[in-house]
């Protein structure tokens, strides 16, 4: 590992003045971070702790509605927060299918966000990869494509976005409130990924919170996260799928999808929502959501399975979300063996 | 045979307790000392730089920027690596492996050390190696077992036959009323201990220290020993705790050899472990198969014949062939039988021995065919095989020293609750809509037998020091043999000390081959049962003893005393005492007994039982129960046992349907070379798992009528479940490990059903 210098300042504007030197990186939870760096994919010379800095560790409520959800809040945290699992339950199923307790405790909600994608070629220093230095070429491109997307590939880089929660949260609508030395602003989080996924945050510049709009409790009986993996737990998704609904009167009033494991970024399929909307919902409904999110799928090499289990996902997140969000989150978050069970509840 | 061929005292016996793991506390607060905790002062620490490429040559290194990296203290490459007194390359013993050692500037694997960097820190020691950016003049590299030519190989495994036959398999399928052939294929795996390799180095001199963990101590001493041009004797290694071995431990690894050589060229002591990646490299894995079975039936569902053959994956430059079809010639009776073996080479590291080598991935294959045949014929799987079941062995026609499986079938088959499961596939399923399918394998392990030798040591105290350079290696042996221990000398538990993991101790053996409680345990058997009869000696001619005149064979040793079983009694410190001595000392040894081997065919049973749930849509598997019932000789240690056999069961299920070394095929390197990425069980993939021990009484194993546990669960265990996956699902697949898409694409999707 590379010599680092290694800052933790208390107060906002001391970070961004230390971010403003070349070669710093924010530290969170360092899960990511950290084994990047050890792997040598990630050289920082200085590291800026975001641990000081208090007021990104909150959970609080907007004036207008809505929530913003600290940058720095720990998964765990996240995951157990009553008006989190009041308002946007389907965040903490989410967050809960991801990793392991362990590295929960430690992981933050930023952090989630702009983790570096698991791709062999990405994690190889050796090797080639646009991602991590453009123009080198791409290593995953003459293998089976078993991790690659099948939706939004670029010729350029072809990894999916390896993040749970960012799939409900693009789902949901959610902004970031992002810090500068030039002051702060508001994006769309989907704005957040480039078109290869990669962070298109200017250096220097930090997340301070997600913000989830009012609309999103509207959603919060009938959401439903489904990740199909390789394993019943701790296990990055093949495919997953967020589902959301807001049901009046036996029809679906507005419907929020998003695609997780299938794209370079969190995919939200518009196509679909605009099938589901106004619609009574019925198995032959869902099933035509589905073929429009997948519509655009393009296998590479040999993963066109994923498009079609992609499909198979979303269909039963839009099954299990009619149903009606579970009381509790299962044991076994998002897994296909964590049924409802009794007392789901209606929204 | 071992001189100690007295039974053991039935009463206050220790064996057959299910005592806890007399190291657990030790391990579970941190007090365990495993190499790499060993800071000898003025520790220096290594790191290897691995081949990123998998065949060519090293061109360049960058040594100035390695240098340059503050705390880097010498880059160890093939210009400057001490001399070794023996080519790597050279097989110097029946059993060696080629090892990797800086010899030059080939590569032949992904992973394999093209240089070693010494730091005052780990941390510089990585840097300067990550600075030494090696460059390279690749060649074309494979690593496609299908893709390569094969051949037959002289021996698989460590020596066993390449091909065995009885009767004539081509006849007996011609004329066989239904005939059923199947290919399977299961991937490269990789051990994986929790403890990586490690090795902390200490020179003094021509004396060499080495904290290292092993499987075999005495193997690595001599190994090592031959290297290095040393006498063996100055070659200490110390192996106290290993934590896990799974086989790549059973020999040397070249990262080891290469931390004794970095201490030798810094004149320091030097600390190297492998990271977790490079796990995935230069120690060694278990080859991919594809493997054909060929069955003939008869009406009445006997096999006419069975015949399994095996291609398996070994490197270019050493000769390990996993022998996967060879247990096929033990399993079920069959008219005609035959096991043949081919195999190709690779650009890979030589795969070695790993838990049930051969026995793992033929096991799987072999209990597919067989429920596949018992579908052809409309056949209860455990009906088919208890009607095949192999009264004799099949291969050699040797009778069996013993043989409870039918106990297995039985025991297993109720505590699962096997009857009343329906025939046909796709019959069951839970309330939650999932496809529920239930599962049979046979489990079967041959029983080995080593040579060893012991020492026990009675004080005057009445306490026993037993030593032996047993290992430790988180299967339990320290216990179990302490307690074989204590009923040899007939003292209580807390009397006896048993020292083990070190070559300077009496050469027990290997962990190996589901082999060292039998083999260890055995030489301790002896030696105890020489002790006691030189105590029994003392005491009767001692005219102050109450057992003065007894005749020395009607004594035992029991509760720290011996015994004329007429209640005359004399306690171990009273002889001693009365004699005069301080201690007295006695040695034992094992060694299998040739001529009971000759006409008996020796193994381990079981019959393992798995349930699992699947998505009818998403193609998700979940085991729900794995019921496993073994027979295998007498049980030192029940709880350990169990432990063991349920490790092995989770490793079979891991084998139908989790774990998986990817080769990239541009590279030629594992491109999952984390436990992220490659794939074991967690805890949410097996909610219930339960081993039972049927009673089997076995007089020629070995004096202690023990046989092994170590390997046996992998066994069948795979096997059932990929046999559950089909009876849930009506699809078998034949890829292993199973992959969520083929099951889940080759399943009519619910939703399309709903359209019919
Ligand atoms: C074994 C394993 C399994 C995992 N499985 C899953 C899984 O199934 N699903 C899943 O979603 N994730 C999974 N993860 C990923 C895990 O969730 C991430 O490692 C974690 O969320 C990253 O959070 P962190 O706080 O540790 O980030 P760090 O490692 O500290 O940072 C990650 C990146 O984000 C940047 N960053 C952090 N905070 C900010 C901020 N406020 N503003 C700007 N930039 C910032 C950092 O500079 C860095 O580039 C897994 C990780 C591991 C190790
Ligand atoms: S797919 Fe993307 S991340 Fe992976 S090697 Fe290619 S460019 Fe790099």
């Amino acid at each position: 590992m590379r010599r680092f210098a290694y800052l933790r300042p208390a107060r906002l504007e001391e970070a961004l003045a230390a971010a403003a030197e070349p070669e710093t990186a924010w530290l969170a939870g360092g899960t990511n971070l950290v084994e990047l760096m050890k792997r040598g994919v990630a050289r920082p010379a200085r590291l800026v702790d975001l641990a000081g800095l208090e007021d990104l560790a909150t959970i609080t409520p907007l004036a207008a509605g809505g929530l913003s959800i600290g940058a720095a809040v720990r998964n765990a945290d996240l995951a157990r927060h009553p008006v989190i699992l009041r308002d946007a339950p389907i965040l903490a199923e989410a967050v809960l299918s991801a990793a392991a307790p362990q590295i929960r405790n430690r992981a933050t909600t930023a952090g989630n966000l702009l983790q570096a994608p698991r791709c062999a070629g990405f994690l190889d220093p050796g090797a080639a990869c646009n991602r991590r230095a453009a123009g080198s070429g791409c290593a995953a491109r003459g293998g089976d494509g078993r991790d690659a997307a099948v939706l939004g590939a670029t010729e350029a880089c072809i990894a999916v976005h390896p993040s749970d929660l960012a799939v409900p949260l693009v789902a949901l609508d959610a902004r970031l409130r992002v810090a500068g030395r030039d002051g702060e602003r508001t994006i769309a989080l989907g704005t957040l990924y480039g078109a290869d996924g990669a962070s298109t945050l200017p250096p220097g510049e930090l997340v301070r919170a997600v913000l989830l709009p009012a609309e999103a409790a509207g959603f919060a009986g009938h959401a439903r996260y489904l990740k199909l993996r390789e394993r019943t737990s701790f296990a990055f998704a093949l495919v997953s799928a967020a589902a959301a609904l807001r049901i009046a009167g036996g029809r679906i009033v507005a419907a929020r999808v998003a695609l997780g494991g299938v794209a370079p970024r969190p995919w939200r399929p518009a196509e679909a929502e605009a099938v589901l909307a106004g619609a009574v919902p019925t198995d032959a409904l869902f099933r035509a959501a589905a073929d429009a999110a997948l519509a655009a799928a393009r296998p590479i090499a040999e993963n066109g399975f994923k498009i079609e289990l992609a499909r198979r996902v979303l269909v039963r997140a839009l099954t299990l979300a009619l149903r009606g969000t579970p009381a509790r989150v299962p044991a076994l978050a998002a897994s296909p063996f964590a049924p409802a069970g009794e007392g789901a509840r209606h929204g | 045979m071992a001189e100690g061929t007295a039974p053991i005292s039935p009463e206050g016996a220790a064996i057959g307790r299910p005592i806890a793991r007399d190291d657990g506390v030790a391990k579970v607060t941190g007090r365990a000392r495993y190499a790499a905790d060993c800071r000898p002062p003025g520790l220096l620490h290594a790191v290897i730089a691995p081949s990123r490429i998998a065949r060519g040559r090293v061109t360049a290194f960058d040594l100035d920027a390695a240098m340059a990296e503050p705390g880097v203290v010498a880059v160890m490459t093939p210009a400057n690596r001490p001399p070794l007194a023996e080519d790597p390359d050279a097989k110097t013993a029946p059993i060696v492996f080629r090892l990797d050692l800086l010899q030059d500037d080939r590569i032949r694997y992904a992973g394999q050390p093209v240089a070693v960097v010494i730091g005052e820190t780990l941390e510089a020691a990585e840097e300067g190696a990550f600075r030494l950016a090696p460059a390279y003049a690749a060649e074309p590299a494979l690593v496609d077992i299908d893709a390569a030519e094969p051949f037959v190989p002289e021996t698989v495994g460590l020596g066993a036959p390449v091909e065995r036959r009885r009767g004539d398999v081509e006849a007996a399928l011609a004329t066989a009323a239904h005939r059923v052939q199947r290919r399977y294929e299961t991937a490269a795996q990789v051990h994986n201990p929790l403890e990586p390799h490690a090795v902390v180095a200490v020179w003094e001199g021509d004396r060499l220290w080495v904290d290292t963990p092993s499987q075999n101590v005495a193997r690595a001493q001599r190994r090592i020993a031959g290297l290095l041009g040393l006498p063996p004797d100055h070659v200490h290694i110390r192996s106290p705790f290993v934590g896990g071995g799974f086989g790549a431990k059973a020999f040397p690894a070249g990262p080891q050899v290469l931390g004794i050589l970095a201490a030798r060229l810094v004149g320091r002591p030097v600390k190297l472990v492998l990271s977790r990646a490079q796990m995935f490299g230069a120690v060694g894995h278990r080859a991919p198969t594809r493997q054909t079975l060929r069955l003939g039936l008869a009406d009445d569902g006997t096999i006419a014949a069975l015949a399994h053959h095996a291609r398996v994956a070994s490197s270019r430059f050493d000769d390990f062939f996993e022998p996967a079809a060879a247990l096929s010639g033990g399993v079920y009776a069959a008219g005609a039988v035959e096991t043949t073996h081919e195999a190709v080479r690779l650009d890979i590291a030589t795969p070695v021995v790993m838990r049930g080598p051969g026995e793992a991935t033929g096991s799987l294959a072999l209990e597919c065919a067989i429920d596949e045949a018992a579908a052809e014929l409309g056949l209860d799987p455990l009906a088919f095989r208890r009607l095949n079941h192999a009264d004799t062995e099949p291969i050699s026609g040797r009778p069996f020293s013993s043989k409870a499986l039918r106990a297995c079938y039985d025991a297993g088959a109720a505590r699962f609750g096997w009857a009343g499961r329906p025939l046909a596939p796709r019959s069951l399923s839970d309330s939650d809509g999932r496809l529920v399918g239930l599962g049979i394998g046979t489990a079967v392990f041959p029983s080995m037998m080593f040579q060893a030798e012991a020492r026990a040591l009675l004080r005057a105290d009445g306490a026993a020091i037993v030593e032996l350079g047993a290992h430790e290696i988180g299967q339990g042996a320290a216990t179990a043999l302490r307690q074989i221990a204590a009923d040899a000398l007939g003292l209580p538990l807390s009397a006896v000390t048993l020292r083990t993991g070190a070559s300077d101790l009496p050469d027990a053996g290997g962990a190996a081959g589901s082999s060292h409680t039998a083999t260890a345990g055995s030489a301790i058997h002896a030696a105890g049962t020489a002790l006691v009869a030189r105590l029994a000696a003392l005491a009767t001619a001692d005219p102050a003893s109450p057992l003065h005149g007894a005749g020395n064979a009607v004594l035992f040793a029991a509760d720290g005393a011996l015994h004329a079983g007429d209640g005359r009694r004399d306690p171990h410190a009273a002889v001693l005492a009365r004699a005069g001595l301080g201690a007295i000392e006695a040695r034992g040894a094992a060694a299998p007994d040739r001529a009971a081997r000759a006409s008996h065919a020796m193994a381990a049973h079981g019959a393992v039982f798995a349930e699992v749930a699947v998505d009818p849509d998403l193609g998700a598997i979940r085991v729900t129960r794995l019921v496993g019932a073994f027979a295998a000789g007498r049980i030192v240690n029940p709880r350990l046992a169990r432990s063991q056999l349920v490790g092995g069961m989770i490793w079979g299920l891991s084998l139908a349907l989790h774990e998986a070394a990817q080769f990239d095929p541009a590279t030629g390197a594992i491109a999952n070379a984390d436990l992220g990425a490659y794939r074991i069980p967690v805890h949410a993939d097996l909610p219930f798992v339960e081993a039972l021990l049927v009673a089997e009484e076995d007089t020629l194993v070995n004096p202690l009528g023990v046989k092994g546990v170590g390997e046996i669960g992998i066994t069948g265990t795979a096997g059932a479940v990929a046999n559950a996956v089909w009876h849930a699902t009506g699809v078998r697949i034949r890829r292993f490990p199973i992959r969520i898409e083929d099951l889940a694409l080759a399943m009519p999707g619910r939703e399309k059903e709903d359209d019919a």
